[in-house]
Parts: structure tokens; C-alpha cells; sequence
């Protein structure tokens, strides 16, 4: 039960563990682990409250459809289980502004929320262009052999690693 | 290209999957802001470990299971126009922000408000501007390279382990020579 309530444990015991769950999502949901569909529609669901039906017929939530589904209950069950595991070794703490970015840019929660939102509409951007993520790509689709998701996983980095040189090196 | 089979599983499976699936990422330190730049600043190598070992033990497995006629595949279909543009301004906006669609929700649950009330809205509203452009893109730039579903043993027209089993050796060598320039 020690295990349980450790703050961190190696990469290598978390990648074989998320590397064996694929296994059993595979075996019982026939499903790669990935995350960003749930989050398009999640914004299509919301701008339906609004907007009324007539959102359901964009050609791209007639693609994704404007469900819960499986993927979204994944999302919800990241939620729980990282609030477990943060609770059970007490790593768990309201923060507006991680200590690396106040470091080069301030203690400002409003200027550190700016910008999450601002990099929140790339990703998301991104994510929907590429038809993944880091999990859906960069995990699944690497371990599956994916012609796709190889190309998407080496440019989220390359992009990711010439963009955080630019804010840390250049900006601040 | 995104009818999922998978929304006719029992849902309480994709609950279950995605407890542990977050379970691991905090435990693993990749719910954080600062361990996820740190691998983008190339000082803290912690997301690229886990990102192989999970390639390399999830591969494995999937591919023995393929083979002995367990599972099928499921890919994501691809272009060079889709992966490689989608891919850069994902990387922007995971450098700009510090999590992914994923590490986002295990953010949340670790309690960071950044990732609550900038980050996810930022995300809702990315997406929802990809829909609205959709119809123009759908056609044109995301089809520049098309090359559907294929992986790699295909592309290279060989038997699936004579890619599987040189990929394990890679990653393996590198995860060695990470550890032994301490990084």
C-alpha cells in the first residue's frame, strides 16, 4: 500500500503500466487511449446550449458526432484518477501559477491565465488539424506503428521545443 | 474519419481505463506544468521516458495480440498536410500552455487552476474554431499527402516484427544512453 501513497514513481514503472492499460483497452474496448475528440465535442455540446440543434449539423460534429461516449468518460476518469493519486500522497494543491513560469515570467495568475488560454486554442487547434494528441498519436498511434502518428508525435516536439526555446530563451 | 466503434463499449470501461490512466500520469509527475517544459526546455527528461516505455511495452503487446488474432488495429488515417502543420501548432500550443489534451484533465484533478480557467477554455475554444473552418480545410489542405491508414511495416511492405522488433532495440538503446548522460 506504500506504493499508493508515494508523490512520484520512475517514468519506467508509469510508461509500462500505461503501456500494459493500452493492452486491456485494446482487448476489452477494442479502443487506443486518446483524449481530444472529447474536448471538440465538449465544444460543440456547449455552443448547442446556446445555439440550439442547427450546431449539430457543422460537417465536423456530423464527423465526431455530439456524444458523451467512451473517450469522454476516459477524459472524466484522468480527472479522478489523478485526484487520487494526488490526494493519497497529500501532492494535492490549489495553484494559479506553476513555480518554472513564475521563475521567468511573474506571480501573476492573470498573466499566467492569458496565456494558458491563448496556447489552450493552439493546442486544441492543433490537436483537431492533426486528428490527435500526445495520447492519441504520440502514444497510441506510435505503439500501433502508425504512418500518422509518427509524423504528428515528431512535430508536437519539434514545434513544442523551438516554441519553449523562443518563451524561456528569447522573451524572457 | 472519427466513427468510433468504441461508443458502443460499455462506457464504465472508458471510466475505469482513464482512473488509472490518471493515476499513472500524476504519479509519473506529468500532470505538472513544470516537468512537462522542463522536457520541452531538454532538462528534464521524465515525459520521454514514460512516452517510450509505454510505446515500448504497449507495442509489444498489441503487436503479439495481432498477431496471434486477438485484436484488430486502430489507426488514424493521416497526410502530410494534416500531421505535419496540425502537428506544429499543436507543439506551439503545448509549449505556450505546458499540457496536453490528456496531462490537462490529470492537471485538473492535481488542483491547478491555470489549467482549469485558462487552459480548457483556451482548448474549447480551439476546437471550436477548427469545426467552424472545417468545411474549407476539409478538402484541401488536409489532404495534401494523403496517405490514409498505414503503418509502418506497410509503408515498407515487411512483416510487422521486422519493424517491431528494430523500434524495441532503438528505444531501449535510447532510454540507456538518456540514463547514462544522466538525463
Amino acid at each position: 500500500m506504500e506504493l499508493l501513497t508515494e508523490v512520484r514513481w520512475t517514468p519506467y514503472a508509469v510508461g509500462i503500466g500505461i503501456g500494459i492499460l493500452s493492452w486491456f483497452s485494446f482487448l476489452i474496448s477494442r479502443e487506443p487511449i486518446s483524449c481530444s475528440t472529447s474536448f471538440a465535442r465538449a465544444s460543440g455540446g456547449i455552443e448547442r446550449l446556446f445555439r440550439g440543434k442547427k450546431v449539430e449539423l457543422k460537417p465536423y460534429y456530423q464527423e465526431i458526432k455530439l456524444v458523451v461516449g467512451w473517450q469522454g468518460m476516459l477524459v472524466l476518469g484522468i480527472i479522478i484518477g489523478s485526484l487520487i493519486s494526488a490526494l493519497l500522497s497529500g501532492d494535492f494543491h490549489w495553484q494559479w501559477v506553476p513555480s518554472l513560469w513564475a521563475s521567468a515570467f511573474g506571480n501573476s495568475p492573470v498573466l499566467r491565465v492569458i496565456i494558458a488560454l491563448i496556447g489552450g486554442v493552439f493546442l486544441g487547434f492543433g490537436a483537431r488539424w492533426a486528428g490527435g494528441c500526445t495520447s492519441g498519436h504520440g502514444i497510441s498511434g506510435t505503439l500501433q506503428l502508425a504512418v500518422s502518428s509518427w509524423i504528428s508525435a515528431i512535430c508536437f516536439f519539434i514545434g513544442g521545443i523551438l516554441m519553449t526555446q523562443f518563451l524561456f530563451k528569447v522573451i524572457a | 474519419m472519427q466513427t468510433k466503434e468504441s461508443d458502443r463499449s460499455p462506457l464504465i470501461w472508458g471510466l475505469i481505463f482513464g482512473i488509472l490512466f490518471g493515476f499513472f500520469l500524476q504519479k509519473g509527475g506529468a500532470t505538472k506544468y513544470d516537468v512537462i517544459i522542463g522536457q520541452l526546455l531538454l532538462s528534464d527528461f521524465t515525459v520521454l521516458k514514460i512516452m517510450l516505455s509505454a510505446v515500448l511495452t504497449g507495442m509489444i503487446g498489441i503487436y503479439l495480440m495481432k498477431t496471434l488474432g486477438w485484436i484488430k488495429l486502430n489507426l488514424k488515417s493521416g497526410s502530410m498536410g494534416s500531421n505535419i502543420i496540425g502537428g506544429l501548432i499543436f507543439g506551439v500550443g503545448f509549449a505556450v500552455l505546458g499540457y496536453c489534451p490528456g496531462t490537462i484533465a490529470g492537471a485538473i484533478g492535481n488542483g491547478y487552476l491555470d489549467a482549469l480557467v485558462g487552459g480548457l477554455a483556451g482548448i474549447l475554444i480551439g476546437t471550436g474554431i477548427f469545426a467552424a473552418l472545417y468545411p474549407r480545410l476539409k478538402t484541401g489542405i488536409l489532404k495534401k499527402g494523403d496517405f490514409g491508414n498505414l503503418t509502418l511495416p506497410q509503408l515498407f511492405k515487411v512483416n510487422d516484427w521486422v519493424v517491431v522488433v528494430p523500434v524495441a532495440v532503438l528505444i531501449c538503446l535510447l532510454l540507456i544512453w538518456l540514463e547514462r548522460f544522466g538525463l
